[in-house]
């Protein structure tokens, strides 16, 4: 009873009201922008990270994560329906699922895509609580060297597996890195780049950069994109699934789960990955692969199964090490920071409330996405008929009155949108405005790490491979830096997959 | 399109002719086919100038920070003084800008080409920038209530109407979640 003792207290945390109330909020506005052409979980996120100031961390933090997986379960809707991704991850369902929906199979796509979410989460939550506890105490032992080493290798695996060019990925990174070093130093008490400025001693906000760069960068970058209209809807109907449907795609939501747990655990792709390889499980696994794309039911299943699997298991690293796993995960790293709460290894036994509240409060919003997706469903498909125009005012006078309400600074609002235009010119020239964010938020944990590791290793940076842990993840570092020129020299005599290829077009016009 | 795509485009339709009741305008269905369809769509790289500026500014960059860390003083791998690790990041940084020049000078595929469109963002950073100097002036009503109008009758194409009552419909709604509800302090003229 030791082990389950806080996981049951856990769910006296999610069943307060004012919890449950934030976790419906996450996931009703995770769903909508999952529906929503244009905005991104990350950005949404980045937007209302104002509205967790005033509220208990936990409940904080059960939003956010709300909003996250929320918007697995929408961005499948348009996918279906219009052919239009919501998000990168539910890319390859548009193969099937349009398909389908031109079929009239509309219903039988999206209540066969629900059941898969919610089967996939629900596996990765209990995944999560068995494993999450194993890989804290394992990290409990990690000194400085291991944690320099696991930092840099989170940054470089992010940066490395976003779309884009890789080089420019790490440049931004290393920009993310720069702006963490402004202010006082921890070590000597120096003034670094403040130019005497008081209001920079402490260092830059982590809020107006990513309120910034995320959320008021991807507006200004949507107002130029011309989303088109909304063609009215196929009519959904008979979106529970009839048994027949279910028996063909248990086997495919059975093995995206528990693909996608593990893929949602390794830094960089997440969801999005975990829906490719999915859709290349099933398609290889298949009897007759020729269905597939043509209205497969295992091509809707397999790949939303896998994508709400890794955005449950994403969590564990952040949880577990600190180390978040994509920008999303950067992003609500700064949320717990703002709140006074470092996650580590030492989150579990610390902070065993707001861990368990978290992780149970997933049980509760895939249960309320259920319900979202299936009965509720027409709700949502007859929000796509808001028009991006009406939608993006809205938006941007959040975000600028949100970024107000911080410290009712106006130099905060200037700075968001200073930002905003930073991130709308990065994602002109081809910079991924997500390691950025992700280098800053780990940029004082690496360089303290890097320095208390010199100072013990006395100044001998081969000292790290004397020890094998921090070894082991260097090596890794050093594999992923030479993989992308390894790869491309194979790459040249083979064409790289279209699926990814696609994905990454997608993932370039949503991160 | 080539002669290459327009044979598959054909033997897709006969198919989709197959599986719906009446059959329908041509239109991409297979995952080689919405690839192209979406390459066709996405906007045009940014190309081999605008990778050299941004580069040449990340590069400068670069060197001015590796200029100042080495004022910040750099110490020895035993003992960094505060300068050491900017100095590191930003000599990265330069080189991988350097790297860039030379790898993307052929253009890439990645970024996007400024187009008559982004004038709308630039509009959009205008009216933003607009609203940080009227709101402490004359309170948050009035610049929202502009930039909703503008933003929705010239940037989004809603017509007068439509875009004259929404933007009313939402400031009002802030006016209520943001001062009437939350009581939240945002410079406010009423």
């Amino acid at each position: 009873m030791e082990f389950f003792g806080p996981v049951l207290d856990g769910f006296n945390v999610v069943l307060d009201p004012t919890n449950l109330l934030y976790c419906l909020l996450g996931v009703v506005v995770g769903m909508l922008i999952g529906v929503l052409p244009g905005l991104g979980p990350a950005a949404t996120i980045a937007i209302l990270l104002p509205m967790t100031y005033g509220v208990e961390p936990v409940t904080a933090i059960i939003m956010l994560a709300g909003i996250f997986y929320g918007a697995q379960y929408g961005g499948t809707i348009t996918s279906v329906l219009l052919r239009l991704p919501g998000e990168a991850s539910s890319v390859v369902t548009v193969f099937d699922g349009y398909v389908m929906a031109k079929q009239g199979r509309a219903g039988a796509a999206l209540g066969i895509a629900a059941i898969g979410s919610f089967f996939g989460a629900t596996i990765s939550i209990i995944g999560l609580t068995f494993l999450a506890p194993l890989v804290a105490s394992f990290a409990l032992d990690f000194g400085p060297p291991e944690y320099t080493a696991l930092a840099m290798l989170g940054i470089l695996l992010v940066a490395t597996i976003s779309g884009g060019t890789k080089i420019k990925a790490i440049i931004a990174a290393a920009v993310g890195l720069f702006l963490a070093t402004i202010g006082r130093d921890g070590f000597t008490g120096a003034e670094r780049f403040t130019f005497g400025n008081l209001s920079l001693a402490d260092g830059i906000d982590f809020v107006p950069i990513a309120m910034g760069l995320f959320g008021l960068g991807e507006i200004l970058y949507n107002l130029e994109e011309r989303h088109r209209a909304a063609n009215a809807p196929v009519k959904v109907s008979k979106v529970w699934p009839q048994r027949k449907d279910i028996k063909e795609a248990s086997g495919a939501i059975g093995r995206g789960s528990v693909l996608g747990f593990f893929l949602g655990i390794l830094p960089g792709g997440g969801a999005t990955i975990a829906s490719l390889a999915s859709y290349a499980m099933e398609k290889k696994t298949a009897k007759d692969p020729s269905r597939f794309g043509k209205g497969a039911i295992e091509g809707v299943a397999g790949p939303e199964s896998a994508n709400n699997a890794a955005a449950t298991s994403s969590f564990i690293p952040l949880l577990t090490l600190g180390i978040p796993a994509n920008a999303t995960m950067a992003i609500i790293f700064g949320a717990l920071l703002i709140q006074g709460i470092t996650p580590g290894p030492q989150l579990i036994n610390d902070n065993p409330q707001l861990f368990w509240g978290v992780v149970n409060s997933m049980y509760i919003g895939n249960i309320l996405l259920l319900i979202m997706s299936i009965p509720l469903i027409g709700v949502f498909v007859k929000i796509l008929r808001v028009r991006a125009a009406i939608l993006a005012p809205i938006t941007a006078l959040i975000t600028m009155l949100g970024a107000y309400t911080i410290r009712n600074s106006m130099f905060d609002v200037l700075l968001v949108v200073l930002f905003g235009a930073i991130g709308y010119l990065m994602k002109k020239f081809g910079f991924e405005p997500g390691p950025l964010v992700l280098a800053f938020v780990l940029g004082s944990l690496l360089e303290s790490n890097l320095r208390r590791s010199l100072l013990v290793l006395e100044g001998d940076p081969t000292g790290f491979f004397t020890r094998p842990i921090s070894a082991t993840l260097l090596v890794l570092f050093i594999f992923v830096a030479v993989w992308p020129v390894i790869k491309s020299g194979i790459e040249k005599r083979k064409a790289g997959s279209l699926a990814s290829t696609i994905a990454s077009e997608k993932e370039k016009e949503n991160a | 399109m080539d002669a290459k795509h327009a044979r598959h485009d054909s033997t897709e339709k006969s198919l989709t002719s197959e599986l719906t009741p009446e059959p329908q305008e041509a239109e991409a269905l297979t995952p080689e086919e919405l690839a192209a369809q979406w390459e066709a769509e996405a906007a045009e790289p940014a190309g081999p100038i605008a990778n050299l500026l941004s580069s040449l500014v990340v590069l400068g960059l670069s060197i001015a920070g590796m200029a100042l860390s080495v004022g910040l003083g750099l110490g020895t791998p035993s003992a960094p003084a505060a300068g050491m690790w900017p100095f590191v990041i930003s000599l990265i940084a330069a080189v991988m800008a350097v790297a860039q020049i030379i790898v993307g000078r052929a253009g890439g595929r990645d970024g996007e080409k400024f187009s008559a469109l982004s004038w709308y963002a630039a509009i959009g950073f205008a009216t933003l920038i607009l609203m940080v100097v009227l709101m402490p002036i004359i309170g948050f009503e009035i610049p929202s209530l502009l930039l909703c109008f503008v933003w929705m009758r010239w940037l989004g194409g809603e017509r007068w109407r439509s875009a004259t009552i929404y933007s009313i419909l939402i400031v009002a709604a802030f006016y209520a979640i943001f001062i009437a509800a939350l009581g939240t302090t945002i410079p406010r003229l009423f």
